[in-house]
């Protein structure tokens, strides 16, 4: 008989990592690359996370293109692939682009999990499968995670579980409403006239899949939709059809501004009782079934009772710009739950890390940090010379896929150092805002209210910020003459300096 | 252990919110998030473009000037709106003092925001006249 030995048995590691989705993953991948002590648990049987599941539709919303101007396995192909996770090794870089059947450039769920199961895989991840995250206690010394496997005791602590425990507002008789995530196969819903509370990406994704068979849609929810943020958003592919056959005046179809007050179960089905938000009144809907598209919440088990803070009733850690609870310091967050750190928000930019390509990124930077504060492990931070520093710059500007696609919210920083120019990575923008420093230049790229995408420059000097917008360019390329000359001004202290 | 009313019972006890009906607060809860950071953490910074409108959920703030303490805020207080009207950058930090639960109006919305709710904006320019008569009787 085969005994298979499950790899980080109960005891006392550095960071412990608690999920198998791709934030679990991406995060146990960098903290064997930089040599760090972890474990990696999951209550899942298997790698993927939500993914193994969600979403019930079938398709995502960030794209994976396969044919790109870059190489598969180059950084710059980041950009055109947003839902691999990242790696050093070729081999397990760009896992999506192959397993693509060019359906559509967004992958589906199942293409999705088939990807990340590949990562672990090809990257060799470890990761100890049907062990559950059952408490959790601060021992003084760190943090101690009672498991259906025995305890672990650690240093620090990232939890990678994914914000997809189904989250019902507090509205009287949605309780008797299916939930998002208990939606049945489309072809149920034939010829029924469907309730969606709800108007954010998962009421659009059934709403888009029940068109076809459905008598009557409706969704419902306080807030107004805006068609000129929609456009800006990567939900505009689920938004576009309901959306268009309301505005068109289509009757099948009905997206109301209303705050839902109560649901009723009748021997017809359900009457919902809503009043206008951006109209006055009350409206009255009669439907067999009712959908709670109410959204999601991190699944924090006894953590608020720990002392960890919230937000949005609840659902989500309030984190620092290292992901870091604001009020436990030593738990962290990785995934879609580092929604929870938004960044500096300049012109109303939050960070992007509510999807694989931005959080897996943070997972990245997050171990960086954890490694060099924890652990001393510092990064390596190669000299730049300085007659390359400029050339440096702008390509990152116009290629770095960190920066693209968290605009506003990571940033690449040179340092002045002792010895010379420091090439010191990515990080947190308002890290290089906030914290003290060197003298050092931060380059990020950022987009201002009316969409328009720039790059800037951010200089450092005796602990004042200063900040220099260069000009946006058509095709985004910032490797002109004109911002070679600008970027070089700015630079010029730091330079004369080394 | 923290317990906390839900975000919507929390607006409503915020006086700038006042006179809001209970749907109006609810389509704001759902617009607009709320932030918390960390004992600290900067909210505003002095001389950095692109900062938000803030309404203080939940605990206290510092407001730093070159710094140096200039005075201090707590629930209900609002701040940045000074930095948007006048399309320039903050002149002070604004520095959590505990955790600080604020609810976020992006720049780009705070017009369209009150001007859809002129009850709001009238409390809001009610507090400026309060603030700004402080300062004249301080003066004198």
């Amino acid at each position: 008989m085969a005994v298979v030995e499950l790899p980080f048995p109960p005891g006392a590691y550095g960071v412990v990592v608690v999920g198998s989705g791709p934030a679990g993953l991406q995060a146990a991948y960098e903290l064997r690359r930089r040599g760090v002590d972890h474990a990696v648990l999951s209550a899942d049987e298997a790698p993927g996370g939500m993914f193994r599941t969600l979403p019930i539709f079938e398709r995502l919303i960030s794209w994976t293109k396969p044919e790109a101007p870059y190489a598969h396995g180059s950084r710059e192909y980041e950009l055109y692939d947003h839902n691999s996770l990242v790696a050093d090794e070729e081999r397990c870089q760009a896992c999506m682009a192959s397993l693509m059947d060019r359906t559509y450039d967004v992958p589906s769920r199942a293409e999705m999990e088939a990807g990340l199961a590949r990562f672990a895989e090809l990257a060799g991840l470890r990761v100890r499968y049907g062990c559950r995250w059952e408490a959790t206690r601060n021992d003084g010394e760190g943090f101690v995670l009672e498991t259906s496997d025995g305890e672990y005791r650690c240093r620090a602590v990232v939890f990678a579980v994914g914000v997809t425990t189904p989250w019902t507002a507090p509205i009287p008789g949605l309780e008797h409403a299916a939930h998002y995530v208990d939606v049945r196969r489309a072809d149920e819903y034939d010829g029924r006239s469907v309730f969606i509370v709800g108007k954010r990406n998962s009421a659009f994704e059934v709403a888009n899949s029940l068109l076809p068979w459905a008598r009557r849609i409706v969704l419902a929810s306080p807030r107004a939709i805006r068609t000129d943020v929609l456009g800006h958003s990567p939900l505009r592919t689920r938004y576009l059809q309901p959306l268009d056959e309301h505005v068109r005046g289509g009757f099948g179809t009905s997206i109301v501004d209303a705050s839902v007050e109560r649901i009723e179960r009748n021997a017809d089905g359900f009457r919902v009782h809503t009043r206008g938000t951006s109209w006055d009144g009350p409206l009255v809907f009669d439907c067999d079934d009712v959908i709670a598209a109410t959204g999601f919440r991190a699944p924090l088990q006894d953590l608020t009772r720990l002392g960890v803070t919230t937000v949005a009733d609840e659902r989500i850690p309030a984190q620092t710009a290292f992901w870091e609870s604001v009020s436990v310091p030593g738990i962290y967050f990785a995934g879609n739950a580092t929604l929870g750190s938004p960044g500096l928000r300049k012109q109303g930019l939050s960070s992007n890390s509510g999807s694989v390509n931005g959080f897996r990124y943070n997972a990245r930077v997050l171990v960086r940090h954890l490694a060099e504060k924890h652990f001393d492990v510092a990064p390596p931070r190669p000299l730049v010379e300085p007659d390359q520093l400029v050339s440096f710059l702008l390509r990152e500007l116009a290629t770095a896929p960190e920066l693209w696609i968290q605009k506003g919210y990571l940033c690449r920083i040179v340092n002045l150092a002792a010895d010379g120019l420091r090439d010191d990575g990515i990080l947190p923008l308002q890290i290089f805002v906030d914290e003290p420093g060197p003298d050092a230049c931060a380059i990020a790229v950022e987009m201002a209210a009316d969409g328009t995408i720039y790059p800037a420059v951010y200089l450092r000097a005796r602990n004042r910020v200063a900040e220099h917008p260069l000009s946006p360019h058509p095709l985004h390329d910032y490797e002109t003459e004109e911002h070679r000359r600008a970027l070089s001004e700015l630079v010029d202290p730091l330079l004369g300096s080394t | 252990m923290e317990t906390r009313a839900s975000l919507v019972d929390t607006l409503a006890q915020t006086s700038l919110f006042a006179d809001l009906s209970r749907p109006e607060l609810e389509a704001v809860a759902h617009e607009f998030d709320e932030e918390a950071f960390a004992e600290g953490q900067r909210v505003l910074r002095q001389g950095l473009s692109g900062s938000s409108l803030y309404v203080i959920l939940d605990g206290a703030a510092v407001v730093r000037r070159d710094d140096e303490e200039i005075a201090r805020l707590g629930r209900g207080d609002f701040f940045g709106e000074i930095s948007i009207l006048t399309e320039g950058p903050p002149t002070s930090d604004i520095v959590a003092e505990g955790v600080l639960h604020c609810l976020v109006i992006p720049r780009p919305d705070v017009e369209r925001f009150l001007l859809e709710r002129p009850r709001v904006m009238l409390r809001m320019l009610r507090a400026e006249a309060n603030r700004l008569r402080g300062m004249l009787e301080w003066q004198s």
